[in-house]
């Protein structure tokens, strides 16, 4: 194998190089990273905070808190785990104020195995997209998600909606990895078993 | 395996990063239990689903709104 390749230049992820001018001055770099996240950004503060209104401000004061504070991000995480860290801070923030929600810490949730276990063992046929028109499904999955605790829904959120891996979900909320994997099982089956009450199989449905 | 034991792996199980060993075991426990079998497979679609299915629209005209709001505070004299 010719002694091509570089494992160091390989690895540097292409947000380095607008971070770095963005720290610079270079507002179009930063404006470029804004468009890049600003999606991302936005869904991740609806989802925890459940309310669009909040997801606005948050996602304005996200990128302000992000651009302020552009010389402390040193590069150890991505820039976009970094990002996501502060939205997720700014939306527990707003949970807290508006105090529509008893937990809204990382810390809590933790004790409740309600709906942990499962309980429901019925099979999902025929496939809920079939069952359910475009936004019947849309409200039956907002609904659902939302009923879930803050902690729970802001893991299911980052691993499973945003596709972070364990190890970034776990840097951008300040948790360890093993806590993610608990919270996110449980998320997992909290959802499974209420969505399950739209999704299954009726009794006497068709023989699989 | 037992289906408390399947649970405690479906975590990694779905991370593909379950030992080859009890990946074995979780398959054969998911062959001969079906509640475990239908646990499996309806997590899985609950992951699916809600990775698919954008649940929050974002329309260009709110995209428009807040990155102009962005930039405004941001290089506008708000930073």
């Amino acid at each position: 194998m010719p002694a091509i390749q570089s494992p160091a230049t390989e690895e540097i992820h292409p947000d380095v190089a607008l971070v770095e001018r963005a720290k610079k001055g270079d507002t179009a770099a930063f404006e470029q990273l804004v468009r890049q996240y600003e999606r991302q950004i936005f869904r991740v503060a609806q989802h925890i905070t459940q309310n669009r209104e909040d997801a606005e401000d948050i996602t304005q004061d996200a990128f302000l808190k992000a651009y302020e504070k552009l010389d402390q991000f040193q590069g150890n995480s991505k820039f976009s785990t970094w990002l996501v860290r502060i939205a997720v801070n700014e939306s527990l923030m707003r949970l807290r104020k508006r105090k529509t929600s008893k937990t809204v810490s990382m810390d809590q949730d933790v004790q409740t195995e309600d709906g942990s276990i499962p309980r429901d063992f019925a099979e999902w046929r025929p496939n809920p997209e079939q069952l359910y028109g475009q936004n019947e499904l849309g409200d039956i999955l907002r609904k659902t998600i939302q009923g879930l605790p803050p902690g729970f829904r802001t893991v299911f959120t980052l691993r499973d909606v945003e596709n972070l891996s364990t190890e970034e979900t776990a840097e951008a909320l300040g948790l360890s990895v093993p806590a993610v994997k608990s919270r996110l099982l449980r998320a997992r089956l909290q959802l499974r078993e209420r969505l399950s009450r739209y999704f299954k199989q009726k009794n006497g449905g068709a023989k699989p | 395996m037992t289906c408390t034991d399947f649970l405690s792996q479906l975590t990694d199980y779905f991370d593909g990063q379950i030992e080859p060993k009890l990946l074995a075991e979780v398959q054969t426990h998911v062959r001969e239990c079906h509640h475990c079998e239908v646990v499996l497979d309806t997590t899985r679609k609950t992951i699916s689903i809600y990775r698919e299915h954008e649940i929050y629209e974002f329309p260009t005209e709110l995209r428009e709104r807040l990155h102009a709001a962005i930039m405004k505070k941001c290089t506008g004299g708000g930073c």
